[in-house]
């Protein structure tokens, strides 16, 4: 698989070598919403090659926890935080990195699927070179790299140039997979990304996940315990108490927080007692 | 607000146990150059049409000054209009009257065939028919006010004066404000075609509002056995009716504005007419259309004032408008 | 979710439409019992209603012959005609159906007249003008001027020659001044929203009030009175402009505010700064609706009269610069001939009317076919081969 160079980017990693991908750390992050505090005090660290989940019921503070990775969060006016992001150690509510670059560097997909319906396939691929003004040696092949690491490639190749508004949900979807890919991020957030989609879709997303895991971080937000299960390596309980912020329960090894969880509240969530 | 660096803080697995006295940080660099740029730069297209807009208001205010500090309070009452005359004597009285009973002639016809066409096209009408015809409305909506007055001139008054001056024969004597000593060019053929003009933009606002009554609503109305005007009665009205009361006041602003069908029906007289099928008659927006080539300096400004004058108004029936669009809430009222 | 629901999925609204038919094609040919199409009326209604008029129409023979002593005019024997028509058929429905049916028959009856009331013009309106405007309309009408054109000319002499050019000048100019301002402005009040929107959006929604001959006068008594410009083109477009720009603000911004959020959202992430995101992603997005926010906003001030007749000068000889000298444009061409004592300048009117007619229909198609070709952009989808990229 080739995949071109574009700005900012390090060299693609063979297949054996070490992980590629950004190291994100939360520290410490707290969140308000004008006066009310969502959550409060998470530190998670989120690992190049491994694809952390974030798990627990609505209204726990994950979403927002995950907006505030790539600066998303601050995007409602009345939205503050406190604690810091360090990507490979930099932090990126600092001065240090640009909010745009961050949010290069940090992609993200949502929980449904948004192409833009003014461009087709192809443009939107490559929409996030426009939109960061960056240029590329040759367009098209990073289009068709980017559709392939995003499993879309063979559905679309003979459409390029069709809206995206005619692809079916998943695809979509996976369109807005590769559209991130494109800008080449160090990791990629997905906030609950197949809650919109059939499971043949969901299943395909997953594929999808685990295929790019080795090439950029990816950190999932999901409220589907078999999915945390089967694409995630790492995994983070939330939970909120009532009129109180959410706050990291337990976080651990996918594997161990499953079987064997320490605190029996994330027991009784991934066993479906609540939540 | 102190920004907490990340040295001041200290990861926890379980933060419940830890203290946690945290301000919200200060966020930087929300903005690069460029969207400072393109913030500045919009902000003062922005700024632009606030100073352009606001400046007509002002400069309409302070040309008028001239003309409401010599005719003071008598401007409201005084009839003719000779600004220019010596001594000057002129008001709006007259031109308000007759803009405001053209208009009032016109939303009494238009309110109704406005209520009604929207109720056809939305419940009577074929589905295939539908959208065809709520497109004719919209396009007549868009028809110049000038083609509908000419057309009023050529067509519709000579074809009404006849059945005019019957009911002037048949009903002049015994009933109050029927007499006319001819007929034609009379505020009630000026507001008739303002009706026409008014008619398909208050439909087309007021149609487009009661389509949005709950469907479920009205076919749990028919589901009962009700006929379709129980269904009307029940549901679409009490929904609809502050979307009624704003889409007329918005045909009513239209109405009180209107230049040229006035201009062009009405004979032109500046003295307050009772007797609406009598000619004669003048309209704030049609007296300034007529006065202002010969208007001089305080002429002008005499002018200005009664623009001021019809503005005010307009902006007001407006206003009263949005206030009532925006209290219309699905469900509330019975 | 998924966007192309409305195409591929059956339609699962409009419940009246299902056929029993349209899944019988792909199978063997078996016999498709006839279709049935449910009506509200029956054949009775139909008597009832027949049977009514045809009783109120003798009862006001009777009334005009032989009892009243009014003149028999044709208006008032259908007035009257009508007014006997209403009761006599909520008496008889009544009779058979009771009075919840008959009050409904009624209403829809009134119902139906009112918006023939509506319908009727547009018809009149149309017809009369098409009718008097092709009788002068002669190709020299759009080559010639009123420059040498005299008081015994015959209607078909002469041409609105100079108001066309006068009224496309002026249309574009207001256009270039209104639109980009007014989108400016859209664009701040909906995806700035600083502290500038509310005084903003409070002065457009005040200047939607604003009538046409206030602009005229406004632009005429700053500028033309005191002798800071002299009366041309170039005013009446900027009388113009400001009756577009509030309609064309307030439009664009309820267009801007449909673009999902969801659409900034995904730009931002990718590490667009906000102004690319707005000029590549939302704008574009919402371009169908800008350009029929756009165009009805020129159909809204082409045929607008007051302004221009304050402003402009009007003038018979061909004029094609906008900033100097008096220009005429299309109504102000037809509102000097049809005030005209001449028989041969009121015709020529009706040629410009015809003329001004047409304009606004072409502008109200155009609006509508970029109305429609907004949402999700219908292309030929042609078998490209594997990466290739075309139509760039």
């Amino acid at each position: 698989m080739t995949v071109p160079d574009v700005q900012h980017t390090r060299p693609m990693p063979e297949a054996d070598a070490r992980p590629a991908g950004g190291v994100l750390e939360g520290v410490d992050v707290s969140c308000w919403f004008g006066s009310r505090k969502v959550l409060e005090g998470v530190g998670i660290k989120m690992d190049a090659g491994v694809v952390t989940a974030l798990i627990g019921p609505s209204g726990c503070g994950k979403s927002t926890f995950l907006r505030t990775l790539n600066r998303m969060h601050e995007l409602v006016p009345i939205a503050t935080l406190a604690g810091s992001v360090l990507l490979d150690g930099d932090d990126i509510y600092g001065a240090g990195l640009r909010l745009t670059e961050v949010r290069r560097r940090i992609g993200m997909v949502f929980q449904k699927p948004n192409p833009f319906p003014a461009m087709t396939i192809a443009d939107n691929v490559a929409a996030g070179l426009k939109l960061t003004g960056t240029k590329v040696r040759d367009r098209d092949e990073l289009i068709e790299a980017s559709l392939r690491r995003a499993g879309l490639w063979n559905e679309v190749r003979n459409r390029l140039d069709a809206p995206a508004g005619g692809l079916s949900g998943g695809q979509q979807q996976r369109l807005c997979i590769a559209r991130s890919l494109a800008v080449s991020p160090d990791v990629l957030l997905m906030d609950e990304p197949c809650s919109a989609l059939d499971p043949t879709s969901t299943r395909r997303i997953e594929e999808t996940i685990l295929e790019l895991k080795d090439q950029v971080t990816i950190v999932i937000v999901t409220h589907n315990m078999q999915q945390a299960q089967r694409v995630s390596q790492h995994c983070a309980f939330f939970l909120a108490a009532e009129n109180e912020p959410g706050r990291v329960v337990e976080q651990g090894p996918t594997e161990q927080i499953f079987s064997d969880p320490e605190d029996p509240r994330t027991a009784d969530y991934v066993n479906g007692r609540f939540g | 607000m102190q920004p907490t660096g990340p040295e001041g803080s200290v990861t926890s697995d379980m933060p419940e146990k830890g203290p946690h006295a945290q301000e919200p940080r200060k966020l930087e660099a929300r903005l690069t150059d460029a969207d400072r740029l393109y913030r500045a730069f919009v902000a003062s297209g922005a700024g632009a049409t606030l100073v352009l807009i606001t400046l007509i208001g002002v400069f309409l205010l302070i040309g008028a000054l001239p003309a409401l500090r010599t005719a003071g309070l008598s401007f409201l009452t005084t009839q003719p209009w000779a600004p220019d005359g010596q001594p000057p004597k002129f008001g709006v009285a007259a031109m308000m009257f007759g803009t405001f009973v053209s208009a009032a002639v016109a939303m009494v016809i238009t309110v109704p065939v406005a209520v009604c066409t929207s109720l056809f096209i939305n419940e009577y009408a074929p589905r295939s028919l539908r959208r065809g015809l709520t497109s004719l409305v919209d396009l007549m909506a868009a028809i110049p006010s000038l083609i509908f007055a000419i057309w009023g001139l050529f067509l519709l008054v000579p074809l009404l004066q006849p059945i005019e001056d019957w009911a002037v024969a048949q009903f002049g004597g015994w009933m109050p404000l029927m007499e006319a000593s001819a007929t034609g060019g009379s505020l009630f053929n000026a507001g008739l075609i303002i009706a026409c003009m008014a008619i398909p933009i208050t439909t087309s606002i007021i149609r487009e509002v009661l389509a949005q009554a709950p469907r479920h609503e009205c076919e749990g109305a028919l589901a009962l056995g009700g006929t379709r005007w129980g269904m009307i009665t029940a549901v679409i009205l009490p929904f609809g009716r502050s979307g009624i009361v704003g889409g007329s006041m918005l045909g009513l602003g239209r109405a009180l504005g209107e230049t040229l069908a006035a201009t062009l029906i009405l004979s032109i007289a500046f003295e307050i007419k009772p007797r609406i099928l009598e000619n004669g008659g003048i309209t704030v927006a049609s007296g300034i259309a007529i006065e202002f080539r010969d208007a001089q300096e305080l002429g002008l400004s005499a002018l200005m004032a009664a623009g001021l004058a019809l503005f005010l108004v307009t902006f007001a029936i407006n206003f009263l408008a949005a206030l009532v669009a925006n209290r219309s809430r699905p469900g509330a009222g019975a | 979710m998924t966007a192309p629901e409305t195409k591929a999925l059956p339609s699962t609204s409009g419940t009246g439409e299902r056929r029993p038919d349209t899944d019988a094609g792909a199978g063997p040919p078996r016999k498709v019992p006839p279709r049935r199409r449910p009506r509200a009326w029956r054949w009775t209604d139909m008597m009832e209603t027949a049977g009514s008029l045809v009783a109120a129409f003798f009862l006001t023979w009777l009334l005009f012959t032989r009892l009243l002593p009014f003149r028999v005019m044709p208006v008032a024997f259908a007035v009257v005609w009508y007014a006997l028509f209403l009761p006599i058929h909520w008496l008889v429905t009544k009779d058979g159906q009771g009075r919840p049916a008959a009050k409904d028959r009624l209403v829809t009856v009134l119902i139906g007249t009112g918006a023939m009331f509506a319908f009727a013009p547009i018809v009149f309106v149309i017809g009369y003008v098409g009718y008097r405007g092709l009788k002068v309309l002669r190709p020299n009408f759009f080559t010639e001027t009123m420059q040498i054109v005299g008081p015994l000319s015959k209607a078909t002499e002469g041409g609105a020659l100079h108001s066309i050019i006068g009224t496309l000048e002026q249309l574009a100019l207001a256009t270039a001044i209104a639109v980009p301002l007014g989108v400016l402005t859209a664009v701040y009040l909906s995806e700035i929203q600083g502290p500038l929107a509310r005084p903003v959006r409070l002065v457009a929604d005040a200047m939607t009030a604003l009538p046409s001959i206030v602009a005229g006068l406004f632009v005429y008594s700053l500028l033309i009175k005191p002798h800071l410009w002299l009366q041309s083109g170039i005013l009446g477009s900027l009388a113009l402009a400001i009756l577009m720009l509030p309609t064309v603000t307030i439009t664009a911004e309820q267009v801007l505010r449909v673009v999902p959020g969801s659409l900034r959202e995904a730009a931002l992430a990718l590490g667009a700064p906000y102004w690319r995101s707005v000029l590549l992603v939302v704008l574009p997005t919402a371009r169908a609706g800008l350009a029929t926010a756009v165009i009805l906003g020129m159909a809204r001030v082409v045929g607008e009269t007051a302004p221009v007749l304050m402003t402009t000068g009007g003038t018979t000889v061909l004029n094609t610069n906008p900033f100097s000298g008096h220009q005429d444009n299309l109504p102000l061409f037809v509102f000097t001939q049809i005030r005209s004592s001449q028989e041969t300048q009121v015709e020529r009117a009706w040629g410009g009317a015809l003329i001004l007619l047409v304009v606004v229909l072409l502008l109200f198609v155009l609006a509508r076919i970029a109305g429609s070709a907004g949402s999700g952009r219908r292309r030929a989808r042609f078998p490209g081969r594997g990466g290739q990229r075309r139509g760039r």
